[in-house]
C-alpha cells in the first residue's frame, strides 16, 4: 500500500463522512423547531460538511493548482460562513423574536426546571 | 473513487432538496434567508465535487466565485430587511442604536 493509496482512502472516507454530515445538517435545517435551532443545522452544513468534503477533495487532488484552489475555497467558506450566520442571528434578535424554550419558560409560571 | 464522488453528489443533492423545502416552508423570512444561505454552501460543494467527478478542475474557480457571491447576497438581503433600502439609510438614523 503506497502513500497515494493511503491518501485516496483517507479522501474517500472523509468525502463519505462529509456527505453524511451535510445530510444531517440539512435534516436539522428542515426538522428543528425554531430559527435559532435551525441555525445549528446550517452550522453543521457549513463546518462539518464543507470542511470534510473539501478535505476529502484535497486528498484526491491530482495537481498542486487544484490544491491551492481548494484551500482558497475552504478559506473563503471559513471566513464568510460564520459571518453570514452571525448576521442572520443578529437580525433575528433585533426583530424581537424569542427562542422557543425561553418563551415556554416565561409563559409557565411554575417552571418545571 | 468515482463511486464515492457520485455518492457525495447524490448526498449533496438530497441535502439541497431538504434545504429548499425549508426555504419554501419557512415561517419567517429569516428561515428563508438561512435556508438559501445553506443551499448556497451546498451548491459550492456540489460544483467542486462535480468538477472532480468530471475531471474539469476549472469548476473550482466557479465554486470560489459562488461562495463570494453567496455571502454578499446574504448580507445584502439582511440589510434590505433591516433598513428597507440598500444605500441611503440616513432616513432611518434613529434605528441605529444597537
Amino acid at each position: 500500500m503506497s502513500a497515494t493509496d493511503i491518501m485516496q482512502f483517507i479522501g474517500i472516507a472523509s468525502l463519505l463522512i462529509g456527505s453524511l454530515a451535510v445530510i444531517f445538517g440539512a435534516l436539522g435545517l428542515l426538522r428543528l423547531g425554531d430559527v435559532y435551532q435551525r441555525m445549528h443545522g446550517a452550522g453543521i452544513v457549513d463546518t462539518g460538511g464543507a470542511g470534510l468534503i473539501l478535505f476529502g477533495l484535497l486528498m484526491l487532488s491530482p495537481d498542486w493548482t487544484v490544491t491551492v484552489r481548494l484551500i482558497l475555497i475552504g478559506f473563503i467558506l471559513v471566513m464568510t460562513g460564520p459571518t453570514a450566520t452571525h448576521a442572520i442571528a443578529r437580525a433575528v434578535r433585533l426583530s424581537d423574536q424569542e427562542p422557543d424554550n425561553l418563551k415556554a419558560k416565561k409563559n409557565s409560571e411554575r417552571g418545571r426546571g | 473513487m468515482e463511486i464515492a464522488l457520485a455518492m457525495t453528489l447524490i448526498a449533496l443533492g438530497i441535502a439541497a432538496t431538504l434545504a429548499i423545502i425549508r426555504a419554501t416552508l419557512g415561517p419567517t423570512s429569516f428561515d428563508r434567508v438561512l435556508a438559501v444561505n445553506a443551499v448556497g454552501s451546498i451548491a459550492v460543494l456540489l460544483i467542486a465535487v462535480y468538477g472532480f467527478f468530471d475531471g474539469r478542475p476549472a469548476f473550482l474557480d466557479i465554486a470560489m466565485l459562488y461562495a463570494l457571491i453567496n455571502f454578499i447576497g446574504t448580507i445584502a438581503i439582511l440589510k434590505f430587511f433591516r433598513f428597507g433600502t440598500l444605500g441611503d439609510h440616513v432616513l432611518h438614523e434613529d434605528e441605529e442604536d444597537a
